[in-house]
């Protein structure tokens, strides 16, 4: 019955013992990432009817691409907290002396991960359903630009997910504040990866997308690293 | 305390405007290629610097709450925010005005300035959606706060995307700045200056009026007994304490 | 001289315009008992959610095992034990999964588990998912839950629903030793386990006395007044 730890000093296995907590349900349940990959999966496909196309390149095959990955980001959003509002895992949380904004770390690092598994899939599934141009040598700058979004989408995602998940109108309240903050992230990774798209052979990357990428991930992680705590409090 | 100097405010904003619109009508030059209409630029554009400078000044005031508490800092960040939405509502109309007088269309996707400020309005404008659905004050504020704070970090963030991203068909105030003649300049300095004044009054109204509400209230409920005298559900603060 | 449980002055907490406590003051000695009582909606789950650092006090000064609230909450949280109405355990987890994650998060090492699901008798089902376990199972692991730990002050939201009267008495022995707050709809279990007795109507102390002066119908009169 020693008096409790001071909560810094444990912030790293707090953040473990919470993403591992979150990945054991997921693999549990599978439901938000079989969810993902099938709404992606469609979308691709009614992106083939409604553009009438086959084969995409350009900045029509960024477009496309990077718009499902938008949707199925929302979906994992909307889901993040779910289990910690309907089954008290937030009070379970609260109660344990450990510092909170561990919480913020710990679903942004979930909400990346299952990004970057969704992404395992997609991109193949992309380069044999509607991609015209081949992946090949663009590969290794696609994936560069897909993690720095995704990075951005964590953050504003766990934001956005911890706010709405304590309205009565989650459902709603998630999507409407997602998309705005997310649009910068789509503007920068579509812009960024259109020319590595190209039916004539790959470009290469313009790098100032990136480093708005990048500006915004840090602006963006640092203010929600700082206001997450107000969130939780009551 | 915050209807001080409320008269004076609204003379100064009354005449400013009045000077403005005296300016723009026969003052300022016709635009060569746009003609009269390019005028409504002295509207669009003054209205647009001021909302956004708005909704910036509503994340400030979110910080002081979260940082202070003061239920007076939650009213002004709403006030900001809402005053500013509305004012986003004209920039957006006379954007489309604009637009269609100039270049043909309702809408054009080629202007980052205009488009950066759709994406800022539809994020703020789920600000009062926001708040209406949180039932508990405290949080409801404080939830308010952290969102406004986002929001006012978001709207220069997003301002340098979307520039990066559109073409420079729009004509940015900067290089305008430069090419202006001196009477373009004076009359959009007069306009900008009414149209802060403007906000600032009716940021001014609007908080006097709410507090004189909260105060009618506070008596209601002292003369009344601990009755529950305040409406179910509301988006806007209710208390001040 | 060990210093006292709780020390509440003149504590207050609304929710909007609806004040769920008043002007409530009480002493609690250490390793004592306060049996709390009182009809629906008059502050006790309040009360109780406030000295588990989960609401902010609105008015007034609380002090739990020694500190303040809600300044110091971040030092005493480790010591407190918070059995509410919900269980706070995960669904598709099993109950093992479940107390390592709690251990994992204040801090203390598997070592304790087995031993924990042994007490509570849920040996055999420590593996199972928890949403596979009957009402009284599961409140025995959110028990296991709360008291892994080994807390200082438990807080206990009606321990023993859901439980019958043999699972309650199997139980109730592990939940003695530190100091508790008890809520109970069950005047004469919670009068029975208590040192002292607070009765609430409509958010004020409605009654507040050594327990072996009380008796239920006392705390009846009180509650309904």
């Amino acid at each position: 019955m020693t008096p409790a730890p001071v909560p810094t000093t444990r912030f790293l296995p707090t953040v473990s013992a919470l993403v591992r907590k979150d990945l054991l349900l997921e693999r549990r349940t599978r439901e938000t990432l079989t969810a993902m990959v099938l709404f992606s999966l469609s979308t691709f496909v009614v992106f083939h009817y409604a553009l009438d196309r086959s084969s995409l390149d350009g900045d029509l095959a960024s477009g496309v691409l990077w718009v499902t990955l938008l949707f199925a980001a929302v979906l994992a959003i909307g889901r993040l907290f779910v289990t910690e509002a309907e089954q008290g895992g937030f009070d379970g949380f609260l109660l344990a002396p450990v510092d909170r904004t561990a919480l913020f770390v710990a679903k942004a690092l979930v909400l990346c991960a299952f990004l970057i598994v969704l992404e395992l899939i997609l991109v193949p599934a992309f380069a044999v359903l509607l991609l015209g141009p081949g992946l090949g040598q663009a590969l290794p700058e696609l994936v560069a630009v897909l993690l720095l979004a995704n990075v951005g989408i964590a953050v504003i995602g766990t934001l956005v997910g911890a706010i709405g998940v304590q309205t009565r109108s989650r459902d709603l309240i998630v999507p409407l504040l997602a998309l705005p903050l997310i649009i910068p992230l789509l503007i920068a990774g579509a812009e960024a990866t259109a020319p590595l798209l190209l039916d004539g052979g790959a470009e290469p990357l313009p790098g100032r997308w990136l480093a708005v990428l990048a500006l915004y991930d840090g602006v963006f992680g640092l203010l929600a690293y700082a206001v997450f705590d107000f969130l939780l409090e009551d | 305390m915050f209807g001080r100097g409320l008269t004076a405010l609204s003379l100064f904003t009354a005449l400013t405007l009045t000077t403005a619109f005296a300016l723009v009508f026969f003052y300022a030059p016709n635009d060569a290629d746009q003609g009269f209409i390019q005028k409504i630029f002295y509207v669009h554009v003054p209205m647009a610097i001021v909302a956004l400078i708005g909704f910036v000044i509503g994340g400030w005031y979110g910080l002081k709450y979260l940082r202070k508490g003061d239920r007076a800092d939650d009213l002004r960040s709403y006030v900001a925010i809402h005053l500013s939405l509305i004012l986003g509502v004209g920039v957006l109309i006379t954007g489309s005005i604009w637009a269609k007088a100039a270049w043909g269309h309702w809408w054009v996707w080629d202007e980052p300035t205009l488009v950066s400020f759709l994406i800022v309005f539809l994020l703020f404008a789920c600000y009062q959606p926001l708040r209406f659905s949180i039932d508990d004050h405290e949080r409801q504020a404080r939830y308010a706060a952290v969102f406004a704070v986002v929001g006012g970090a978001f709207v220069p963030l997003n301002f340098m995307a979307v520039r990066l991203a559109e073409s420079f068909v729009h004509p940015r105030l900067g290089t305008t700045g430069d090419s202006m003649p001196g009477s373009m300049r004076l009359t959009f300095l007069i306009a900008i200056i009414g149209m802060a004044a403007l906000y600032a009054t009716l940021w001014r109204y609007e908080l006097a009026s709410k507090n004189a509400t909260f105060q009618l209230r506070a008596l209601r409920r002292r003369l009344g007994g601990d009755e529950d005298s305040l409406p179910r559900r509301s988006a806007a603060p209710q208390v001040l304490s | 001289m060990a210093e006292p449980a709780l020390r509440i002055s003149g504590l207050e907490r609304r929710f909007g315009e609806r004040w769920a406590l008043r002007g409530v003051s009480l002493e609690l000695p250490a390793g004592a008992t306060l049996a709390v009582f009182g009809a629906n909606g008059a502050g006790k789950s309040t009360l109780l959610r406030i000295l588990a650092t989960l609401l902010r006090p609105h008015a007034g000064t609380v002090e739990v095992l020694g500190r303040a609230l809600p300044r110091e909450g971040w030092a005493v949280r480790g010591r407190l034990g918070f059995l509410g109405h919900d269980p706070l355990l995960y669904r598709e987890l099993t109950v093992r999964e479940n107390l390592r994650f709690h251990a994992r998060l204040h801090g203390i090492g598997d070592a304790r588990i087995g031993e924990a699901l042994e007490r509570v008798g849920l040996g055999r089902r420590a593996d199972d998912p928890v949403q596979t376990l009957s009402r009284g199972m599961t409140q025995r692991a959110a028990i296991a839950r709360a008291t892994l730990h080994e807390p200082d002050l438990l807080l206990l939201d009606e321990p023993f629903a859901n439980l019958d009267p043999a699972g309650a008495e199997q139980i109730a022995p592990l939940l003695r030793g530190p100091a508790r707050v008890l809520i109970s709809h069950d005047l004469e279990a919670g009068l029975a386990e208590a040192d002292h007795v607070l009765a609430l109507r409509d958010g004020r102390v409605a009654l507040l006395a050594p327990a072996a002066g009380v008796d239920a119908a006392r705390v009846r009169e009180a509650i309904a007044g």
